[in-house]
């Protein structure tokens, strides 16, 4: 029983750790799928984190913070595209170029606009995205195996964790049965066919990199106003590039996408649950080992069991019209 | 052309012994957490504000955003004149080691480290001392005798916090002490995320005080434990006021005092190279009061660490130094 607990909790932390990964990833998946690599989702994360935190504070709303972050992020996003798409730039450097702007200027603004280092100021209440009780979670807390599932696992979250487990079907949805999701996929496979059906390939890559801010924005705003209570500079650690790597071991494909984010988020909080607590037969494992675990895994996972992890066969070529 | 390049160097050549004049021109050099970490750079950046309060001599300061500018830092400092230079953290050991041999008129310091050269002054704490003050008062608070510790960088220096906290904890009659690292690389520094996930995994262990040594990280963790309604304790700088009436205390360790020191010293001309080691007795580190926690610090809690604080100090409880042999015997 104590074993159901102790999963429970890591499980829960699961959920909790893998939403920033998703809503990234999911973010990647519709501007890689359209043919733009997006190396910047790290800086564009960051950059919303950084705008969430600043509206949040000023106007005392978690939502407007929401909205300042998608605002910054698209805005990151059409940076990136109009160097990729209109000016045919190489993806990879706009991107980096992205990150290095987005680390820079938020402690730079921030330090500007608050004094405290980079920081925003700590916001609580109202200007933050609170766990939410579903209902009922409180009546079945005591019934055994699904009582602790419902209330404690599904329930209790911040409104961003619904919205983005949403996002999933929502995202296969429109990648698989609209006519913007066919043309936005062929686009990243083969842009002649594309043009030649009388389609303007920059205005449909531009839309995708469009989806790409918003998603992005709110996986900032989820880590600056759901996980924490305001911006800290660096806050996103690395995430953006862990969920690029979850979105190529996914093949770009938004249901396995879900999956990968949710191993490499249980990873990550068995890390936590596990350091120092010694394992039956192998005794304390090094806390180093510990932490190195996902990252040895997706090495393993990768080269063993996924297979070939083809990309759209576009992605990274600026399309030219005619030569 | 040629008169007005003439003119350049002539006011270049004037201006450099104009500042050679002054008294002092220190300098003061962040570590990675940044100056407003509410936290260890911060502590300091109060020392240096406190003597630009006092005399009115202007410091320049510089804050490192990636390993690569250390040395380069320090260096033009160097160059310009400026003495002494104070460098916080054990990060700029090896860079001290290499550039102050180089300019052995320059007054070097440096808070967490030892380096040894004629020129340098080091100052270390007895960390464990503080932490271990913290230690007992955590476990008198705790309900479930159940306490944790959150560190950010696997480092020995960090390890001297949590084994100091596990033996003031144990000795005060806790149960268990829940330990965590937040990682091996310096991002580990600046991680509030993942801090805020370690505080509820450990809360979710039945852990209700919970002590971070993580700069930036701790942020994360002490919200956590705000948020879920728990007890944190705050380090390096006095942090009670960053979650009123849910911060048990802070262990603070005065840098502060260490770089007013330094910069006071160089100007009276009495700066002393060596290793200064503060602890408990020499008001080094030190736990915090405030209005922010007096209501959750009973007599009880202050009587048993009081009296620890007077046994340290007189040598009947010595608190042992994870550094000193790498192991921790609690």
């Amino acid at each position: 029983m104590e074993f159901f607990a102790t999963l429970i909790t890591v499980l829960d932390s699961t959920v909790r750790l893998s939403i920033p990964l998703l809503l990234a990833a999911l973010a990647g998946l519709y501007s890689e799928r359209a043919g733009i690599f997006d190396i910047g989702l790290e800086g564009k994360m960051l950059a919303g984190a950084f705008a969430a935190g600043a509206a949040a504070y000023i106007t005392g709303s978690a939502w407007a913070g929401f909205g300042m972050a998608v605002l910054v992020a698209v805005a990151l996003a059409l940076v990136h595209g109009f160097a990729s798409i209109t000016h045919r730039g190489n993806q990879i450097v706009s991107g980096v170029a992205i990150n290095f702007i987005a680390a820079g200027s938020t402690i730079i603004l921030g330090q500007a606009w608050f004094s405290q280092g980079g920081r925003t100021p700590t916001v609580g209440g109202d200007a933050r995205f609170n766990e939410i009780t579903l209902p009922g979670a409180d009546a079945v807390r005591d019934v055994p195996i699904l009582g602790p599932i419902y209330s404690n696992l599904i329930s209790g979250h911040s409104i961003l964790v619904y919205l983005a487990f949403l996002m999933v079907p929502f995202t296969w949805w429109v990648l698989y049965r609209t006519r913007f999701g066919l043309r936005l996929r062929a686009v990243g496979e083969n842009p002649a066919a594309v043009d030649t059906a009388g389609i303007s390939v920059p205005w449909l890559r531009y839309r995708a990199v469009i989806c790409t801010g918003v998603l992005s924005g709110a996986a900032g705003a989820y880590l600056a106003l759901a996980m924490n209570a305001g911006f800290v500079k660096d806050m996103t650690a690395g995430r953006g590039y862990i969920a690029l790597a979850a979105l190529i071991f996914a093949k770009w494909k938004p249901v396995p996408v879900m999956f990968a984010c949710l191993l490499f988020g249980f990873l990550d909080a068995l890390s936590i649950r596990l350091q120092g607590t010694p394992l039956p037969l192998v005794g304390r494992v090094p806390v180093q080992f510990m932490q190195a675990l996902p990252y040895i895994l997706t090495v393993i996972l990768l080269a063993g069991f996924i297979g070939k992890a083809i990309p759209p066969r576009a992605g990274g070529v600026p399309y030219v019209k005619e030569r | 052309m040629k008169s007005f390049l003439l003119g350049l160097l002539t006011a270049t050549a004037l201006s450099v012994p104009a500042l050679a004049q002054e008294e002092v021109a220190p300098a003061l050099l962040f570590d990675l957490g940044g100056k407003f970490d509410k936290s260890f750079n911060e502590s300091s950046y109060h020392g240096a504000e406190k003597f630009k309060g006092e005399t009115g001599i202007d410091y320049v300061e510089f804050e490192i955003s990636n390993e690569a500018q250390r040395e380069q830092a320090v260096r033009r400092f160097a160059e310009d004149g400026r003495n002494p230079i104070v460098a916080i953290g054990f990060a700029w050991t090896s860079t001290l080691e290499t550039i102050a041999p180089e300019f052995p008129e320059v007054n070097f310091a440096i808070i967490d480290a030892v380096v040894d050269a004629p020129n340098v002054q080091s100052v270390v704490y007895k960390e464990q001392e503080g932490s271990y003050l913290v230690g007992i008062m955590a476990a008198q608070a705790s309900q479930s005798k159940k306490v944790g510790f959150v560190g950010g960088m696997d480092i020995p220096l960090i390890r001297k916090f949590d084994c100091g906290y596990v033996g003031g904890a144990k000795s005060a009659g806790a149960t268990d002490v829940i330990q965590n690292y937040t990682g091996d690389t310096p991002a580990a520094w600046n991680d509030p995320t993942k801090g805020g996930e370690i505080a509820k995994s450990q809360i979710g262990q039945g852990a209700d005080v919970i002590y971070h040594a993580a700069g930036g990280t701790g942020i994360g963790v002490l919200q956590a434990v705000a948020d879920a309604g728990k007890l944190g304790i705050g380090v390096d700088s006095n942090q009670n006021m960053l979650h009123p009436g849910q911060m048990l205390t802070s262990m603070v360790k005065r840098v502060d005092v260490a770089v007013y020191n330094a910069f006071n010293d160089a100007k009276n001309g009495t700066f002393k190279a060596g290793t200064n080691v503060l602890g408990i007795k020499e008001g080094g580190v030190d736990y915090a009061m405030d209005e922010n926690n007096e209501k959750l610090v009973t007599e009880e809690m202050k009587a048993a660490v009081e009296k620890a604080k007077a046994d340290i100090v007189s040598g009947a409880i010595e608190v042992h130094d994870y550094m000193s042999d790498n192991t921790c015997p609690y």
